[in-house]
């Protein structure tokens, strides 16, 4: 409730900014959503979003299918973590977008630079809090399930995945919000795919109400992406809170 | 004899020697308490008898068969409970059964029993959370019974619970290990708790750990819980134990 205040007062801001015609870059509001209604049928927008859709499914498959495994194996394998710990770390923190002209002089131009840019932007956190997770696992529940004779299969799938689903599941929401700004990103700097073909197209032809819109629909997924996995997250937290 | 320490010893990684030489039996069906101050390694025995970690010399013999390694004729009540936090109470209990791969009816079946057994009836969907500390280690107790291991190993089970449940829990306790006969090896650093519970006492100096004196403790098993703690058997094994003891604190 407090939010949907929040939201409402900054739109109305912005259609009093619009309105008042302080610069052409900025639309009223109202314009924006108007645009939004014209762009969302059209083939364009539908074939820019089903190509930005399988970008980020398929990095962001790449990033969890990677970057869960690693974590455990960095946790669980002293001399992996040591050797991987490091450029993890750095990784983490790098700006991932510098990477991606050299991505595409290796990869060209076209969705595969994109796929992997989505890869870089999610997978280190999750990598990193994949780790913690495991790391921080209960020892004594590891204890008790060897003591009542858990092989190793059953060590990992019983006790301590579900010890780091909470940390596993925050790296995952972080990674697949940094994803979006991999698919962004990516496909702006490729510029001939996607959401990113629409927003040179839009801003080439300094058609700002459409730009706008697709500023808005992108910033709705990315939220709705995020409280998804929150939801998720919200549902391990009563046992999360008394570890 | 159902289990025989040899010659164990055990030094850490960082150079701490925990235990040397400790020589030990436990008799079949009796309750033998591993007592002494912190420090004398008495948690790192337990645990090289539940096969949890390694021995650096000598050898455990569990029904004459030399141990490497966790078995199914031993289970562990933990002092922290090590219960899982997601799992109901129902799964918890049932959990031994399940790494077993004891079809899930089944094992409930066996689950339900013990946790009425241990007086948690009704509890079976509430989580590890929604229980008070006496509570949780009655978990710990119905899923070290639902395995139906001889022996039971019991870590300090109720360090972490508060006096007044401690009392009605040790009772319990007696009543349901004598019942199941069970051969149960208990670490406490109480004194009044080993001279209640134990048929056998191992006293352990520190430092490095080794078994100082055996004490059995001359107490009437026939009496009433009241009758024993007023029992002059009782009184003076208490006695007895804190004049070794005292010489290491």
């Amino acid at each position: 409730m407090r939010m949907l205040l929040s939201l409402l007062v900054w739109f109305a801001l912005w259609e009093a900014v619009g309105q008042a015609k302080f610069s052409s870059i900025v639309p009223p509001f109202s314009a924006v959503i108007e645009a939004m209604v014209e762009i969302a049928p059209t083939d364009k927008f539908r074939a820019a979003a089903v190509i930005s859709l399988r970008n980020y499914g398929l990095g962001m498959g790449l990033g969890l299918a990677v970057g869960i495994p690693l974590g455990i194996a960095m946790a669980r394998v002293k001399s992996v973590g040591r050797i991987l710990g490091m450029w993890v770390n750095i990784f983490v923190s790098a700006p991932i977008s510098a990477l991606v002209p050299i991505l595409m002089a290796v990869l060209g131009i076209g969705e595969t630079t994109v796929v992997v840019t989505v890869f870089l932007f999610a997978v280190f956190v999750i990598i990193l809090d994949t780790q913690v997770g495991i790391t921080h696992a209960d020892r004594s529940l590891v204890e008790m399930a060897r003591s009542f004779g858990a092989n190793r299969r059953q060590l990992y799938t019983k006790v301590l995945l579900l010890s780091a689903l909470p940390e596993i599941l925050a790296g995952v929401r972080l990674g697949a919000i940094r994803g979006v700004k991999g698919v962004v990103i990516g496909q702006l700097l490729v510029a001939i795919i996607g959401v990113g073909e629409l927003f040179e197209l839009y801003s080439n032809h300094f058609l700002m109400e459409e730009f706008w819109a697709l500023v808005v629909i992108v910033f709705l997924f990315a939220f709705a992406v995020s409280e998804a996995i929150a939801a998720l997250e919200r549902r391990v937290e009563y046992y999360a809170a008394s570890r | 004899m159902i289990v025989e320490v040899k010659s164990v010893s055990k030094t850490y990684d960082n150079g701490v020697e925990a235990l040397r030489d400790v020589n030990l039996a436990f008799p079949q069906g009796q309750l033998t308490t591993l007592l002494g101050p912190s420090g004398c390694g008495k948690t790192t025995l337990l645990k090289i008898i539940a096969g949890l970690i390694p021995r650096n010399a000598g050898e455990v013999r569990v029904k004459g068969k030399v141990v490497d390694g966790p078995g199914p004729e031993r289970a562990f009540v933990f002092q922290d409970f090590a219960l899982l936090p997601w799992a109901d109470v129902l799964r918890n209990v049932a959990f031994g059964l399940e790494l077993r791969g004891v079809a899930r009816p089944e094992r409930e079946e066996v689950a339900r029993r013990y946790i009425a057994e241990v007086g948690l009836g009704g509890f079976e969907h509430r989580y590890p959370a929604q229980l008070s500390g006496g509570m949780r280690q009655r978990v710990g107790l119905a899923r070290a019974l639902t395995v139906d291991a001889d022996i039971i190993l019991m870590d300090e089970p109720f360090s972490s619970v508060d006096e007044q449940t401690r009392r009605k829990f040790q009772e319990d306790l007696l009543d349901l290990l004598r019942h199941h006969r069970k051969t149960v090896i208990f670490v406490t650093h109480s004194i009044e708790e080993a001279a209640y519970l134990s048929d056998q006492i191992a006293l352990l100096s520190p430092r490095p750990g080794t078994v100082s004196r055996m004490v059995k403790p001359d107490v009437d098993r026939r009496k009433t819980a009241d009758e024993i703690r007023r029992d002059r058997g009782y009184l003076d094994t208490v006695d007895e134990i804190w004049h070794i003891l005292r010489r290491y604190v």
